[in-house]
């Protein structure tokens, strides 16, 4: 008989292969490998500002969230979190979106810009910022990153919009100060029709 | 109403195949929630009205997006945006009618994100409903808005079976007009339904607006050759011009000869809980001119057999007025 088999070992090592083979069959339970295929991975690569921020995000997660609390991109605001106010625009492949109403996972693939990834490396305001201040569209100033990042898009678009597709343009960003006249005028200014 | 800046905890699955998408949707029938632009989503959500397990994001299911010509008409695929919609020189071009109504969705951000498919299949906007309260449409027996002192401004004037709220669609109109067929897969294979039949009222399926079950997918929207360059108006009203759901939306198609309408289709929303083909208007205008007497002559012909609740009588003249405009000729 082998006599480093001994009672205590033997027992241990049944314990260890029974632990060894439940935790297994919860692991698999845990992670849905009974459940359908393609759950998203939580561990997420999106680029931000172009850059490539690695960051952990839960699958119901909106980008507004992972921003904010996540990346510390705090420019972007969250006013009504239900699409309704457009404090939170951001703009994602060239297109305006709300961040509130967009699950990070859905913009993984895309080139998100935030009121942050405007300015140039050597700290120059982008022309829509430098419209806004020369304007002084915002008043209270809350809605005004949205507001910067829906004109983005659209001079992107459009780079030379009349204010009547300007007014279309920006119609998805409340401003409760009412300041959409100077918005407006910035919108112009930026887009080099109004000096 | 509790308010929370979160979703609760739930999966979320991003298939690539309209087939995965179906069986993710099989097993977790009720408790799962198909995603398109998810504007109609995630308010239910983080209101906690609605709850799910699991989220399936169809975005990612390349055969699902697309306009394309067939031999018939035209094909959009159902992720279509509404701002593709919208800006598509196909459509623009041969049914102006709906790329205008998909102009008139809400806001420039939900427009670019919110889809065809999603914006005939989102819920209605009754605020009872939407808060939560356990009425006839979320399951319960009584209506909030259909009593002395509910607020039903924006309600039913025609058609309510218990349930008063309106189809809040300004496309589906559109859609019904030009004859569009909806295109639905499920497990069981392809069918294809009218758009007239795809929507629901609340006397056949108080819990559902459309004949969608679960585990079924809209995955295609056609619309036949048959309206293409037909005259068209489009007319949506609301308290605001830009985010908001309309009081009545009209949308009309008509084939017109020589300046008589030989053929036309009629259809407001915002009046009941499916678009309202006015088959009496279409009737009595058919074989006539598109003018002034024509557009005189029918009067109050769309507005009649109308049951309005205590704050939405408006709707009445504000919908006769809207057949008017569409058949007094082009502007």
């Amino acid at each position: 008989m082998n006599q480093k088999l001994t009672r205590r070992r033997f027992i241990k090592g049944v314990i260890a292969s029974g632990v060894a083979a439940t935790t297994t069959s919860l692991w698999y339970s845990a992670t849905g490998a009974d459940r359908p295929a393609g759950a998203v991975e939580r561990l997420l690569s999106i680029n931000v500002n172009g850059q490539v921020r690695r960051v952990d995000v839960a699958p119901q997660e909106t980008l507004a969230h992972t921003l904010r609390y996540k990346l510390g991109l705090t420019g972007t605001k969250l006013g009504c979190n239900r699409g309704e106010c457009g404090a939170c625009t951001v703009v994602a492949d060239d297109v305006n979106i709300y961040a509130c109403s967009t699950l990070t996972h859905e913009v993984k693939d895309k080139a998100v810009v935030t009121v942050e990834g405007l300015r140039a490396a050597d700290g120059t305001l982008h022309p829509v910022q430098a419209a806004f201040v020369a304007e002084l569209s915002p008043a209270c100033g809350f809605c005004t990153a949205g507001q910067v990042m829906s004109a983005f898009a659209l001079l992107k678009s459009n780079p030379r919009p009349t204010r009547e597709e300007a007014r279309q343009a920006m119609s998805g960003n409340l401003c409760r100060c009412g300041a959409y006249d100077h918005y407006l005028n910035g919108v112009m200014r930026a887009s080099g029709q109004l000096s | 109403m509790s308010s929370h800046d979160v979703m609760p905890e739930m999966s979320l699955y991003q298939p690539v195949r309209v087939e995965d998408a179906i069986g993710i949707a099989n097993q977790f029938a009720d408790r799962g929630w198909l995603v398109g632009g998810g504007q109609d989503t995630y308010g239910w959500l983080k209101d906690r009205a609605k709850s799910a397990d699991a989220l399936i994001d169809l975005k990612g299911i390349e055969s699902m997006r697309g306009i394309k010509e067939t031999a018939d008409g035209i094909e959009i695929g159902a992720l279509v945006t509404l701002t593709e919609l919208s800006n598509n020189p196909l459509i623009k071009e041969r049914y102006s009618l709906l790329a205008q109504a998909a102009g008139k969705v809400a806001s420039p951000q939900i427009r670019n994100v919110g889809t065809i498919a999603g914006n005939v299949s989102q819920d209605v906007r009754c605020w009872y409903y939407r808060r939560g309260l356990n009425c006839y449409r979320a399951g319960g027996n009584l209506c909030y808005a259909d009593t002395p002192e509910g607020m039903n401004r924006e309600h039913a004037i025609f058609n309510a079976s218990r349930c008063v709220a309106v189809t809040p669609s300004d496309t589906g109109p559109a859609l019904v007009a030009l004859e569009a067929q909806m295109v639905i897969d499920s497990a069981s294979g392809q069918r294809v339904v009218s758009a007239e039949d795809f929507f629901v009222g609340p006397n056949v399926d108080i819990t559902h607006t459309t004949v969608l079950g679960s585990g079924d997918i809209l995955t295609a929207v056609r619309i036949p050759a048959k309206w293409a360059n037909a005259q068209f108006y489009f007319e949506k009203v609301a308290d605001r011009n830009a985010w908001d759901f309309a009081l009545v939306s009209l949308s009309a198609a008509m084939r017109v000869n020589n300046g008589v309408i030989e053929e036309s289709r009629i259809v407001a929303g915002a009046v009941q809980a499916t678009p309202r083909r006015l088959t009496s208007v279409e009737q009595a205008v058919r074989g006539k001119a598109r003018d002034e007497a024509t557009a005189n002559s029918v009067a109050t012909l769309a507005s009649r057999d109308a049951n309005p609740l205590n704050y939405n009588h408006f709707k009445m003249p504000l919908m006769d007025n809207l057949v008017k405009r569409a058949l007094r000729g082009q502007a």
